[in-house]
């Protein structure tokens, strides 16, 4: 038996009963449908926005950042006045603001193997809007437990992929991505960047997806994946095939309950980049600077040089990562190095290829030049 | 000779080429060919042991080629090759 809808709804939702494969009972079909919404960010804020407008009766959204200016070129759900508030509850606000006939659960906490099942188990689609591979696999498994459709989306720069993981009818994102990229191979978001209106193409199609699994209607993106590049504004699809030998909805699953994710993964479940404590292979911003007045060692700065336009320091080189490997011979092991980059991470990466290639003096600036314009020059941008 | 496609997170090793032709009859062939022009890609695509890696997927046009012949399957010139990335962004 399918909910009513109100005189003010009708009104509210008339553009979609004057289509017909909406209509009056798609509408009610949506008034009595839920959506898990897994991450309120690039992804979530469209996916969000879209839905709540589309008036699906409730929405669930699992998020336990907080908003920070460096959201808002992108997570369009959020806004200036709302930085510094948990980010479920100023998107349930804007949601509420869009169409208060709605239900907004929220869920200020990560999700993890311990809740996710239970979070999980009342909505009848799940949205994967997440930042990270542990996260990611985790909703994965999830929704092939409880036999309901993940609908995916990931971004890059100017490159997006979307499609509709559903166990029941095609492959899952194991199928696809049996394993995840080792540690540290694939930037993410906070260290590679991203175009801010990318989210905002695959969390719509996303949204769209959702809609159209909960009124039954069209060609879902079950079995395709969906390629989008923004720089080409090309849209290509490929075939993917449910894989027989696929460890959680093969026909003879390895992983039959929620697993350690930031384990199998290697990587924490978020994608930020801050750590508490100092390793003997890092170097704090005001030693640093303390050891700069020496002039004894040699600093490498290993971003994009695109980005050395923001901030740099004047004493450091520039060797992008991607071309550290080959230039090595520029480096004197016998001399002490330091490296550097945004925050951290890229660094740690180049400091990992120096010691396998036998360097012994080297350090990682701990937290980059963001950290340096923390702790010791503050009239640097941080970004 | 065939195009093969190389995702954004890769372009850092292909000097940011976006389609790079790689010659070889086989889609292994063809992935050797490209990691030889471009060495720092190698430890991207393969593992040590010269195994390619679990997240690394190949498509021949539409298909992948896990579901084809896998590094076996034949390349022709007309043949468009695409490597998938595997991206969490969001």
């Amino acid at each position: 038996m399918l909910p009513d809808l109100s005189r003010d709804e009708i009104l509210r939702y008339s553009r979609h009963l004057l289509i017909p494969e909406v209509g009056l009972d798609g509408q009610k079909k949506l008034k009595a449908s839920s959506v898990l919404i897994i991450g309120s960010g690039g992804l979530g804020s469209p996916v969000a926005l879209y839905l709540a407008a589309a008036g699906i009766g409730r929405i669930g959204l699992v998020d336990y950042d907080i908003v920070e200016s460096s959201n808002l070129q992108r997570q369009v759900i959020h806004g200036t006045g709302t930085v510094g508030q948990l980010k479920v509850e100023s998107a349930r606000a804007r949601m509420l603001d869009l169409n208060p006939a709605i239900q907004v659960d929220v869920y200020n906490e990560p999700f993890t193997s311990e809740n996710a099942l239970r979070i999980a188990k009342d909505y009848d689609v799940l949205i994967d809007g997440t930042d990270n591979f542990p996260t990611r696999y985790l909703t994965n498994d999830v929704s092939v437990m409880l036999g309901k459709p993940n609908v995916y989306g990931s971004i890059f720069r100017f490159d997006g992929q979307a499609s509709v993981f559903y166990a029941k009818e095609g492959p899952c994102y194991r199928c696809l991505f049996p394993e995840p990229p080792p540690p540290g191979l694939v930037p993410s978001c906070a260290e590679g960047g991203v175009l801010g209106v990318l989210p905002g193409t695959i969390g719509t199609i996303q949204a769209t997806e959702a809609v159209k699994l909960l009124l039954g209607i069209g060609s879902p993106l079950i079995g395709r994946l969906l390629l989008y590049n923004a720089l080409d504004m090309s849209f290509e699809y490929v075939k993917l095939k449910k894989n027989p030998n696929c460890a959680v909805c093969g026909t003879h699953p390895t992983i039959t309950e929620l697993i350690d994710y930031e384990a199998f993964c290697g990587v924490p479940g978020h994608d930020h980049e801050e750590s508490e404590t100092t390793s003997v292979w890092e170097i704090t911003p005001p030693e640093l600077q303390e050891r700069l007045q020496h002039n004894h060692l040699r600093l490498i700065d290993v971003r994009e040089p695109h980005e050395l336009a923001i901030s740099s320091l004047p004493q450091a080189e520039n060797i992008p990562l991607g071309t550290l490997a080959s230039r090595l011979s520029e480096l004197d092991s016998a001399q002490e190095i330091v490296l550097m980059c945004k925050s951290g991470a890229r660094s740690g990466r180049a400091l990992e290829l120096l010691v396998s290639a036998g360097f012994k003096k080297v350090k990682n600036l701990k937290g980059g030049i963001n950290g340096w314009a923390q702790e010791v020059d503050t009239k640097l941008p941080i970004y | 000779m065939a195009i093969l496609r190389i995702p954004t997170p890769l372009r850092a090793y292909t000097g940011s080429q976006s389609e790079v032709t790689v010659a070889g009859a086989t889609a292994g062939a063809a992935l050797t060919e490209l990691v030889t022009q471009f060495p720092a890609l190698k430890p991207h695509l393969f593992k040590e042991d010269g195994e390619l890696r679990m997240f690394v997927n190949l498509f021949k046009g539409e298909e992948n080629i896990k579901d084809l012949q896998g590094l076996q399957t034949p390349i022709s010139a007309a043949d468009r090759l695409m490597i998938i990335p595997s991206i969490a962004g969001g």
